[in-house]
């Protein structure tokens, strides 16, 4: 029963990437690959976005802007260097992530003095910010008329892969790098500040350090995923990277899968995108979906507060140990806990 | 030689002057008791001593070393841990998770690393044993009862091995008998080298506990020395009844 557990983990994540990596060649019809790129794409964003809110629980819904900028840096870069189509544009990926964390630096320096709600505000004020420059540097940027990259001569049946492959690497880069936070110090810290960040600090926790940190990761990673988005649809909009919607969905995903879990977000990208583009598609360019968002939305809040992954996980152990203690007998946090705020004393 | 030395420190919220220059001298090894009626000003001078509030004057220094303006988790990396006067734990990580939160001295090489982990699991093990609750390490720290709080909280603090802890209450809301366990791990831990500063309500703990003690009232620095010449300081019962 024991090995069962340890092994039942492994088991699955090596079928799951066994299935990931051989998708193109088990399901080759284009519309459905790219679906999987889409649906790859948010996996890798929602898992990003996690390390900042879901470990730290700083709220950002301004990664979109992040988005952007990753977006931004592949348009420019690609024209600027003269980079033809093909598998070169792809090469300027991690410098879309360079450049983003770079920019993230004093974003998150200024957005993290303050807590809680203001610093949900101050995210998205950044992200309309972003937005408003890049329609207005018309020099740099292109403007409103936004900027086209090459489009590379691939076959129809054969044009979505290379995007999807690119996409799962991404993504698994980004599970990787979560994981590993997950189980560092760094980590634990990031969890401490989530739980009550005056006292993390009063037991030696950098929170300021570890939250720039976090939030510089979780940019990055974002900012690269932008990237490889701006190539696969060759053409850079304001209003379609730097879209308050892409941002929303990142939230959303890692709510409904388990915030601040590892699997949590992969399996909310995995339910919540397929869906989305299957509504698209269907019901035509009608924000029909934001429909279904707000109910995925409410669902959670209602239901399944906490999200799916540690719902599930509470009901497993349950059966597992038959109902005795464990993890899974702990009351739901919070409210146990006298006042954590952020008043010092007493 | 004293391990922390409080010159003439000060702070004001307000109209309400909580700290009135008011100085200590913590001698290494002690455990000194901070007394006085509600209201006193004994939290608030934790909060100074531990960068959690700005001073508005005077000096701190910890080992000869000014420790004024520093940030709270600075101040422990320096040696000085603390707990809150209503115990303050992670509730959503396990009680051994809550235990390996402790950060010693920042560094980020250290921090990124996983090599000392298996070492620092065992310390934390041990130490959640040296406090009796070795049996919750794998328990949620929001499902412990209050007084397994208070010792996890105690017990957490000790990891980064600090040389001074300072306690705000740490028998308040615990019963009789865990009472007595708490006194006897400061005590052991005292042996062992640490040095305490408590603030504490309750007489008896106080009293046979500590070795010299400080009253505060409105502030200020009113009396000290032995208990038992405390006790029987007609300046502290006036303090206390007049409060
Ligand atoms: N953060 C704060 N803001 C305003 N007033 C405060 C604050 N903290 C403490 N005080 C006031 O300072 C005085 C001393 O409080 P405190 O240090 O908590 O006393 P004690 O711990 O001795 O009971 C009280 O009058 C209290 O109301
Ligand atoms: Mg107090």
């Amino acid at each position: 029963m024991n090995a069962a557990r340890r092994f039942a983990p492994r088991v699955a994540l090596l079928l799951v990437a066994i299935v990931a990596i051989l998708l193109p060649v088990l399901e080759p019809n284009p519309a459905s690959i790219n679906v999987a790129v889409f649906t790859m794409m948010y996996v890798g964003l929602a898992s990003a976005w996690n390390i900042m809110g879901g470990y730290t629980g700083y709220i950002s819904l301004g990664h979109a802007g992040f988005f952007g900028l990753g977006a931004y840096t592949l348009g420019l870069g690609v024209a600027h260097l003269g980079i033809g189509p093909g598998y070169g544009p792809f090469a300027l990926v991690p410098l879309a992530g360079l450049l983003t964390g770079l920019f993230a630096l004093p974003i998150g320096w200024i957005a993290l003095r303050t807590r809680a709600a203001t610093f949900v505000i101050v995210t998205i004020a950044v992200m309309f910010m972003l937005q408003l420059a890049a329609m207005n540097l018309i020099g740099l940027t292109g403007g409103t008329g936004g900027l086209s990259l090459p489009v590379p001569r691939w076959s129809g049946d054969f044009y979505n892969t290379p995007f999807y492959y690119a996409m799962l690497i991404l993504a698994s880069l980004t599970i990787a790098v979560s994981w590993w936070i997950r189980r560092s110090k760094f980590g634990l810290g990031l969890l401490a500040i989530r739980d009550d960040e005056d006292k993390a600090m009063a037991v030696g926790v950098p929170t300021r350090q570890f939250k720039l940190a976090a939030f510089v990761i979780s940019a990055a990673l974002v900012g690269m995923i932008g990237g490889v988005y701006a190539y696969y649809v060759t053409y850079v909009y304001p209003e379609f990277v730097i879209d308050p919607l892409t941002g929303i969905s990142m939230v959303l995903m890692a709510f409904l899968g388990g915030l601040g879990t590892l699997t949590g977000p992969v399996l909310g990208a995995l339910l919540v995108e397929p869906a989305q583009l299957s509504l698209a598609y269907n019901f035509g360019a009608s924000r029909l979906y934001l429909v279904f968002y707000s109910g995925v939305f409410l669902v959670v809040i209602l239901l399944l507060p906490r999200g799916i992954v540690p719902s599930v996980r509470d009901l497993t152990i349950g059966w597992w140990t038959r109902g005795g203690p464990g993890r899974a007998a702990g009351p739901s946090p919070g409210p146990s806990t006298p006042a954590p705020g952020n008043v010092v004393a007493p | 030689m004293s391990l922390l030395e409080v010159e003439r420190l000060s702070k004001r919220f307000g109209g309400v002057v909580a700290v009135d220059d008011c100085s200590l001298s913590i001698p290494k090894g002690s455990i000194i008791g901070l007394i006085g009626p509600n209201g006193s000003g004994k939290t608030t001078v934790f909060n100074l001593i531990t960068g959690f509030i700005p001073r508005d004057a005077g000096d701190m220094r910890f080992k000869s070393r000014s420790i004024a303006g520093l940030g709270p988790d600075r101040i422990y990396g320096l040696g000085i841990g603390r707990t809150f006067q209503l115990a303050r734990i992670f509730p959503r990580l396990t009680a051994l998770e809550n235990m390996l939160v402790p950060v010693r001295r920042a560094g980020m090489g250290g921090l990124l690393a996983r090599a000392q982990w298996g070492h620092e699991k065992t310390r934390a093990m041990a130490m959640l044993e040296f406090m009796d609750i070795g049996s919750v390490a794998s328990m949620l720290g929001g499902a412990l009862s209050y007084g397994q709080r208070k010792l996890l909280e105690l017990a957490a603090v000790m990891m980064a091995e600090p040389e001074l802890v300072l306690l705000d209450e740490p028998a308040g809301g615990v019963n009789p008998a865990l009472l007595e366990r708490i006194a006897d791990h400061i005590r052991r831990l005292n042996a062992g080298g640490v040095t305490f500063l408590v603030v504490e309500h309750n007489m008896g703990f106080v009293m046979n506990l500590c070795t010299e003690l400080v009253v505060l009232a409105q502030g200020r620095v009113i009396a000290g020395g032995k208990p038992e010449d405390v006790r029987a300081n007609p300046v502290v019962l006036d303090a206390y009844l007049g409060a």
